[in-house]
Formats: C-alpha cells, sequence, structure tokens
C-alpha cells in the first residue's frame, strides 16, 4: 500500500483535488490587473515628474524612473511590507520591475548572515539571477532575428 | 517489551514515563489559540541573536533547559541526548544543544522526527541503556521557509493549501517507571508515496502516511479508533485533515462522526485560521511537539484525554528533490500516550 500503483495514485490524486480549495483564480487575476497597473501608473506619474521638474528628455526620463520604482520596492522590503502586499497582489507586484527589485532585496537580506562576501555578494542573485539570464538570452535571440530580417 | 505485529513496540503500561515536558513558542504561536499552554511564550522569534538559525538553536535550549528544571534534574543526569529539526546537519538540535555536553543522538523524519525521537529514547530507557532520557524537536519559520522555498521577504503569492511552520522548541524528559504520562506504544511508519509534487501541498502528500500508520498500529495492537479519546497527526493541516478523515470514513474505519469528533491535527489545533498567513495550517518539526507537550499533556492531566496517540508526520523532500521534480515521500509515526494515574 505505502508504495502506491499508478492506478492507486490517480485514484488518490481525484480525492485530493475534490478536497482542496482552488486557487482563487478571478480574484488573483482582478486584483493583478489592478494592482500591476496602478504600479505601472505610479511609474508613469514619476516620470512625467521627471519630464516636467528635472529637466529630463521623455527618452530619458525611463532610467531614473525605474531607479525610483525599485528603491521604493527595496524599502518596503526591508520594512517587511512587500512580501505581505504581494500575498495579497499576487502576479500584480511580481511582473513590474518592483518584484524584481523585491527578489534581489530579500535574497540580499536573507544571507546577511553569511557575511558581505558569501552571503550577500554570492546569494543576491539566487531568485533574480534566472530573470537576467533568460531575459538576456531572450533578446539575443530576438535581436539576432531582427537583424536577419533587416538584412535579407 | 514486546513485538506486536508488523511494527510496533509495545514498551509495557508501566515502564517509560514522560516525568516532564516543556515548550517554547514563537510570538503567532503564542498568540493562538493554545496561547496558554506553552512554558515560555517569546515577543520576539530572534530571541536576541543575530541570525535565525542561532535563534532556533537558542529555542532548543531554552526548551532543554526548561525540561530539565520541571523534572529537577541537572543536565548531567541526563543519559542520553534525542532530537532533531529541519535545517540540514540538524544544526539546531547539534548547535543549541551543544553546551549540554550530554550523549546525543540525532535523528531526521522531518516534521515526523519528535516521534521517531520518542521511539528511539523509549527503546533506550525500557532497554535500560539510559535511565533518563531527554528528547525534543524544533522549527523555525525563517530558517525553513529559507531552505525549502524562499527568502522570508520575497513576495510570492501562496496558495490556500500552503502551510506556515511553526516557530518554537519542545523537549519531555523520559525516565523509567511511572510518571503522569506512560509512553506504551511506538509504531514505526512506512514510506507512503502517492505521486504528490507540489512543496505547497504537505498535506496531500503526508495524510497517506498517516493513514497508514494509523491502520498498523491498530492492526498491530488489535485496537480500534474507540480506543482511543484522540488521535492527533503531526501537520496535516486542514486541508490534509479533510482527507485523513475522508480515507478513514472510505476504508470503513471510522464514521463520518468519529473522524470528525476523535481524529485531528496538531497542524489545524496550532493557529486560528484567520491568524495572518497561516493558511491551511501549522507544520514543522515543532507544531506537534509544542501541541502535544504544550495543549494535550495538559488536557491529559486535567483528566480530559486518558489515552492518546501522536501520530507525526513528515514530508522527506529536499530543495533538490523538489527542483529535480521528484515526488515527496512521506512518513508518519506513532506515539501512544496514557494518563499516568
Amino acid at each position: 500500500m505505502p508504495i502506491a500503483t499508478p492506478e492507486e495514485r490517480a485514484r488518490y490524486q481525484a480525492l485530493v483535488r475534490r478536497l482542496t480549495p482552488g486557487r482563487p483564480v478571478v480574484r488573483n487575476t482582478a486584483r493583478a490587473f489592478v494592482v500591476g497597473g496602478l504600479i505601472c501608473e505610479l511609474g508613469q506619474v514619476i516620470q512625467v515628474l521627471f519630464v516636467r521638474y528635472g529637466g529630463f528628455k521623455p527618452t530619458e526620463a525611463g532610467n531614473p524612473t525605474v531607479a525610483v520604482l525599485i528603491l521604493l520596492a527595496a524599502i518596503f522590503t526591508a520594512i517587511g511590507v512587500y512580501d505581505r502586499f504581494a500575498q495579497w497582489a499576487g502576479a500584480g507586484s511580481a511582473v513590474p520591475v518592483t518584484g524584481f527589485s523585491n527578489t534581489m532585496t530579500s535574497a540580499a537580506m536573507e544571507h546577511r548572515s553569511e557575511g558581505f562576501v558569501a552571503g550577500i555578494g554570492g546569494n543576491m542573485f539566487k531568485v533574480s539571477g534566472p530573470v537576467i539570464v533568460y531575459g538576456v538570452v531572450s533578446a539575443f535571440f530576438i535581436a539576432l532575428i531582427r537583424y536577419v530580417l533587416e538584412h535579407l | 517489551m514486546a513485538r506486536l505485529g508488523r511494527s510496533t513496540w509495545a514498551l509495557g503500561e508501566r515502564q517509560v514515563a514522560v516525568i516532564a515536558t516543556s515548550t517554547v513558542a514563537g510570538t503567532l504561536e503564542a498568540q493562538g489559540p493554545l496561547s496558554d499552554s506553552f512554558d515560555l511564550s517569546l515577543n520576539d522569534d530572534r530571541v536576541g541573536q543575530d541570525s535565525w538559525e542561532r535563534a532556533e538553536q537558542t529555542m532548543f535550549r531554552r526548551a532543554a533547559e526548561i525540561a530539565c528544571e520541571k523534572a529537577a534534574i541537572r543536565p548531567n543526569d541526563v543519559d542520553l541526548v534525542v532530537g532533531g529539526d529541519l535545517n540540514a546537519q540538524l544544526t539546531s538540535f547539534y548547535l543549541g544543544l551543544r553546551p549540554l555536553a550530554r550523549p546525543m543522538l540525532g535523528v531526521y523524519s522531518a516534521c515526523a522526527s519528535l516521534c521517531e525521537g520518542l521511539a528511539v529514547a523509549s527503546l533506550a530507557v525500557a532497554t535500560g541503556f539510559a535511565d533518563v532520557v531527554l528528547v525534543g524537536t524544533s522549527s523555525h519559520t525563517s530558517t525553513a521557509e529559507r531552505q525549502f522555498r524562499y527568502p522570508t521577504e520575497y513576495g510570492v503569492q501562496r496558495p490556500p493549501t500552503a502551510q506556515r511552520t511553526v516557530t518554537g522548541a519542545g523537549a519531555a524528559v523520559l525516565a523509567r517507571g511511572r510518571g503522569p504520562w506512560q509512553v506504551t506504544h511506538a509504531t514505526i511508519g512506512e514510506i507512503a508515496d502517492f505521486g504528490v509534487k507540489s512543496p505547497w501541498e504537505m498535506g496531500a502528500a503526508m495524510a497517506p502516511a498517516a493513514f497508514d500508520t494509523l491502520r498498523q498500529h491498530l492492526a498491530d495492537t488489535g485496537r480500534s479508533l474507540d480506543d482511543y479519546d484522540l488521535v492527533v497527526t503531526g501537520d496535516l493541516g486542514r486541508v490534509g485533515l479533510r482527507i485523513l478523515r475522508n480515507l478513514l470514513v472510505e476504508h470503513g474505519m471510522a464514521s463520518p462522526a468519529a473522524a470528525e469528533e476523535r481524529v485531528n491535527d496538531c497542524g489545524a489545533m496550532i493557529y486560528d485560521e484567520h491568524q495572518p498567513e497561516v493558511f491551511s495550517g501549522g507544520s514543522g518539526a515543532a507544531c506537534s511537539t509544542l501541541v502535544t507537550f504544550g495543549h494535550l499533556f495538559r488536557e491529559m492531566e486535567r483528566g480530559r484525554l486518558h489515552r492518546l496517540l501522536v501520530c507525526a508526520t513528515g514530508a522527506l523532500l529536499s530543495q533538490v528533490s523538489a527542483q529535480q521534480g521528484d515526488t515527496i515521500p512521506s512518513i508518519s509515526h506513532a506515539i501512544a500516550f496514557e494518563r499516568g494515574d
């Protein structure tokens, strides 16, 4: 009995599915839409402020805007608020650049006890590393496709 | 002392006694429904230490000290220390109890370590290889999260089946003869694996192990569920408990009413479901320890429970096995307690 046959497994997993509360998909999606949108809205406001009062050109205001959002998310992670916000907001807090900031800050905080080099340095990209790796790799291939198409 | 059936050790009714217990509870646990059950309730899960790991070690050490104080013994009177935790290489147990400088045996069955420890400790007492044995476990939400999942401050949305690792530590002093609580039986569990893979569904992964060990225990001892005032599992959570009760009814081992009344789960008992971010309930090596030694043993003292079966449950995954897509094997060991006099 303990090492289950495929039939027993299937039967058991059907029972588990019947008795397990599902993820509230509709609610999660709605919250992600609203929160993700509001974070982008905030970014837009910051960008407009940089253009209007900071003397940035619209094409250049993106970088300081992202820096401000990253800083805000890092601060809210540090004071222990961001993870609770993320439990409520789901993908709405994970997808924007604030989510990326949270992955790095949380990993750095977590591994502070192992020292600055092996701890913070060695683990800061632990969660966000895959995003960077596959972001760069996919950007390379997209650029390659574009280059080939333009020079055909 | 005899073996019953396939895997149950009958220790005798007056052979192995629990003479004292101790519980150290974390902040969220101390705010839960069992808040008045613990010897020491913390208001800082860091207990003044510079890392979560040292915090957990400190809790374990405090639990060991309190258990010795309550048993009116000095640490030097302890012949053997048995215990475990969830950290790799059992650092909370070994590093935390290092100052005791007594013979030590570390055990690991994930969150079922309490019952494995109690079985080994009872064996040592019953055979006379030790007169006084200290046994305990610890867990900490911040050390477990980082080892098995993500950094604590990482914003990941948990599903309703997720569980919260209990922060705390507990210990018991076992000795030969009679005491307020007797350890009468230990049933050693087998691995159960029904193909659950998601680390967010520990309750579903472990329910078959609890079911199997409970069935084996009843078959070996010739007892039925009615012979126990209460059967508790370690940390199935509300979702896993619902699955276990369903399995018991489906296999004709209990009526729906009996399953509801006589079978419960420490993970479902330790938190109120409205507490923040506890989801399906508690888990962790300290979950069954805090509920059993804190709450249930007091219920036995008050005479509300006479005979108790604790089936601690453990999910035997590592971060590597989970990332490699392996299924989650689980194990449950059962310990039967009786009120002393």
